[in-house]
């Protein structure tokens, strides 16, 4: 039955793609009235104008523009044009950097705030009020102080990888089952060991489910990070091809941008998953 | 005069139209003429077109002792070009102060990083590294294209950038400290002169009067920008008030076509090829070329900060010459296409190259289904004149950016490196002349940077 309804979801998924790429093709198909205009002055002018080609390209197109990018991911025409996997990798290493800093603050103080009422209270405040702050709003401030653009967008990704973490930890640490801990308290079991042995396991689902979470805006903040710095990284790329108009490439760029997201996601969740256990 | 002129030429034309005689309609038909009748040949000419940075520095001269440029003709028709030089020389080592700016010592940073913005405006600081300017004077520069002026304006201050591409009002906005904290900043090169334009919706195309613009949405690329100053001034002398009957908003050039074509906003006053690609794509029609509002204006700059320019003399000497020389060469018509070619591609304009021609060229379409032909649509001077920058203070004053007083000359002296010749001329044991300054005419009205006070106050749209 499970596998019956598995190969079912597919088929469904098969078909609302192909619905949906055959209506995308036949919208941008059309053409739309052109004006009258002597031939020294078409010359001059671009596609839609001329021909009256719609200025959102079609399916087509920008498979043939995905291909292209496929088949050169790697090519490198000097600082402002490279290849879309060196892009990706800009800016896989920079939400690697900004969210491993981020694991090592927000663990320690997780567990800090979830094993001691008098730090929850005490740092409830500040979390509450720092957490719903967007992370670019952090840009402009981080550009004054840190006073470098790349660094700039290592500690927006921290900052903002740095929250779900933060409380999912002190949540997961905090509903640790009582009776565990009181088993742990009647055979005298140390604080730090209680941590690691008792804690640390009963809370790693919750932890690791806050480090998903965190991930995923982290790579929904690298985007729009590296419009607003440019230089390198995928975001970069879509600023750059946005700059040209190119929504076929853009159209690219989100595809990837999806694909990438999905696979750092799974990893997590098959992390999650590892560490689960069943009662 | 256009600092590459010859400024011993006393023939030379004043006006910008008709050529050098007055007799006949343009340059052109004066050259046929000349070539049918038989002349002598001068033995030896100035090598000015060879050397074009010590052209600058002369012509800078001539220009500081004639700021008129009716006298200057008047003083050389009197006593000749060679005893111009000759006395010019006498008081005023011309050979010396070409060599101590032509002086190559040892370059203190030969690795450079120049911020741009993707804009024709940048055209000297792109080109010169695809072109091999900046590899000619020693130095290994790589242009970064950047996503908007804040930006710049931060990885400069931050000195993620040795040099950047910048709106000339910046450099003064930096100085003064509106909109950042003040930091010494210099603008030792015009980049372009003229070069933007007033684009509309192509649903606006029967409004071409801005008498009947009340209620649009405008874009301009930043606050601080000849842009921003630029359109006020225009809707200002119709009697549109900029703050209260339309709308000016800061939008990055690039992202204007996108948001014209999404109906946010009714028009811009742009930087191409912005204004050239709304064209392209059928979504705008340009209204109004920026040089028919105020002809040879100022736009973008090459900008340094002070520390830069006195901390590494020798690499900021040799960048300079460099950018120096890539205007010079940008400004010949007969090199645009080749530039427009060069600076196309997506590591630099990224854009077709069709627009950049137009732009560069000045043959374009303006999207009403006319084929314009304006040659100095856009142009490339180098000469950073006092006067500019007093202008875009009245500007900043008028519109409420600057309060108060405003020391209009020595904010302009300060931050508008005409001093670069000055500093020479110092060194050389002189006192450098007091003027570095012109008057020009925008919409009519002449601007005498004399009395810069009066001049704000002479608007009835003001915010003082």
């Amino acid at each position: 039955m499970g596998r019956f309804l598995a190969l079912r979801g597919a088929i469904v998924s098969l078909m609302l793609l192909a619905g949906f790429l055959f209506v995308w093709h036949q919208a941008t198909r059309g053409v739309a009235a052109v004006q009258a205009m002597s031939p020294e002055y078409a010359k001059l002018m671009g596609a839609a104008a001329t021909q009256g080609t719609s200025a959102m390209p079609g399916p087509l197109e920008v498979g043939a523009k995905l291909l292209e990018h496929l088949r050169r991911p790697f090519y490198d025409n000097g600082p402002n044009d490279k290849g879309i996997g060196i892009q990706l990798a800009y800016s896989i290493a920079r939400v690697m950097t900004g969210y491993l800093l981020a694991v090592l603050a927000a663990l320690p103080i997780g567990f800090l705030i979830g094993m001691s009422p008098l730090m929850s209270r005490a740092l409830d405040p500040f979390i509450q009020l720092l957490k719903p702050v967007s992370p670019l709003a952090w840009m402009p401030l981080a550009l004054y102080t840190i006073k470098d653009s790349s660094l700039s967008a290592i500690f927006v990704i921290f900052i903002c990888s740095l929250w779900p973490m933060l409380i999912n930890t002190a949540f997961g640490v905090a509903s640790v089952r009582r009776e565990w801990l009181n088993v742990a308290r009647t055979l005298e079991v140390g604080t730090l060991r209680r941590a690691f042995t008792i804690i640390l396991p009963a809370a790693a689902p919750t932890i690791l489910t806050g480090m998903r979470i965190s991930i995923g805006i982290a790579w929904l903040v690298i985007v729009a990070a590296e419009m607003l710095v440019g230089g390198t990284g995928i975001g970069y790329f879509v600023w750059n091809e946005w700059n040209n108009l190119s929504i076929s490439n853009v159209i690219n760029a989100i595809l990837v941008i999806g694909v990438v997201g999905m696979a750092l996601d799974l990893i997590l969740a098959r992390l999650t998953r590892a560490v689960t256990f069943q009662e | 005069m256009s600092t590459f002129d010859d400024p011993f030429d006393a023939n030379r034309r004043l006006a910008s139209s008709g050529c050098a005689c007055g007799r006949h309609r343009s340059q052109a038909e004066h050259a046929h003429e000349a070539r049918l009748t038989l002349q002598c040949a001068p033995v030896e000419q100035p090598r000015f077109a060879e050397r074009s940075y010590e052209g600058v520095v002369v012509s800078t001269v001539m220009r500081a002792m004639f700021p008129k440029d009716a006298a200057r003709r008047a003083f050389l028709k009197s006593v000749g070009a060679a005893t111009a030089l000759a006395a010019v020389s006498q008081f005023f080592p011309l050979k010396t102060a070409t060599e101590v700016f032509a002086e190559t010592g040892p370059i203190e940073k030969k690795a450079l990083k120049i911020g741009f913005i993707p804009i024709t405006c940048a055209t000297p600081i792109i080109m010169a590294q695809p072109m091999g300017f900046y590899a000619k004077h020693g130095l290994d520069v790589e242009v970064i294209k950047t996503a908007g002026w804040a930006v710049i304006r931060d990885k400069t201050l931050n000195k993620e950038y040795d040099a950047a591409h910048m709106l000339s009002p910046m450099p003064l906005a930096i100085t003064l400290g509106v909109g950042s904290k003040p930091i010494p900043y210099t603008m030792p090169a015009v980049e372009n002169i003229n070069g933007q334009a007033i684009t509309l919706s192509i649903k606006h195309k029967d409004k071409r009067d801005p008498k009947s613009w009340k209620g649009f949405k405008f874009a301009v690329p930043f606050d601080y920008s000849m842009h921003n100053y630029l359109l006020r001034y225009y809707v200002a002398e119709h009697g549109i008030d900029p703050d209260a009957d339309i709308q000016i908003r800061a939008v990055p050039p690039p992202e204007m076509v996108a948001n014209l074509r999404a109906d946010n906003i009714d028009g811009f006053l742009a930087p191409d090829p912005v204004n050239q690609r709304a064209v392209y794509d059928g979504v705008g029609f340009i209204h109004l070329l920026s040089k028919e509002i105020w002809d040879r204006h100022p736009c973008c700059a090459f900008a340094a900060s002070q520390e830069f320019v006195t901390g590494a003399p020798n690499t900021y000497a040799a960048l300079l010459k460099s950018i120096i020389d890539a205007t010079a060469y940008a400004a010949k018509a007969e090199n645009r296409k080749a530039i427009a070619e060069a600076i196309a591609p997506a590591n630099f304009l990224n854009q077709p190259v069709t627009v950049v021609e137009q732009v560069l060229t000045g043959t374009f379409a303006d999207g009403l289904g006319n084929v314009r032909s304006v040659p100095d649509r856009i142009d490339f001077d180098p000469f950073p004149w006092r006067s500019f920058a007093v202008w875009i203070m009245t500007q900043m004053k008028r519109w409420g950016q600057i309060k108060g007083d405003v020391d209009y000359t020595a904010v302009a002296e300060q931050v508008f490196l005409a001093t670069d010749t000055a500093k020479l001329m110092r060194e050389a044991g002189l006192a450098p002349p007091e003027s570095t300054s012109k008057t020009f005419v925008v919409m009519g009205k002449t601007f005498d940077p004399v009395a810069p006070e009066d001049y704000v106050k002479s608007f009835a749209i003001r915010r003082v």
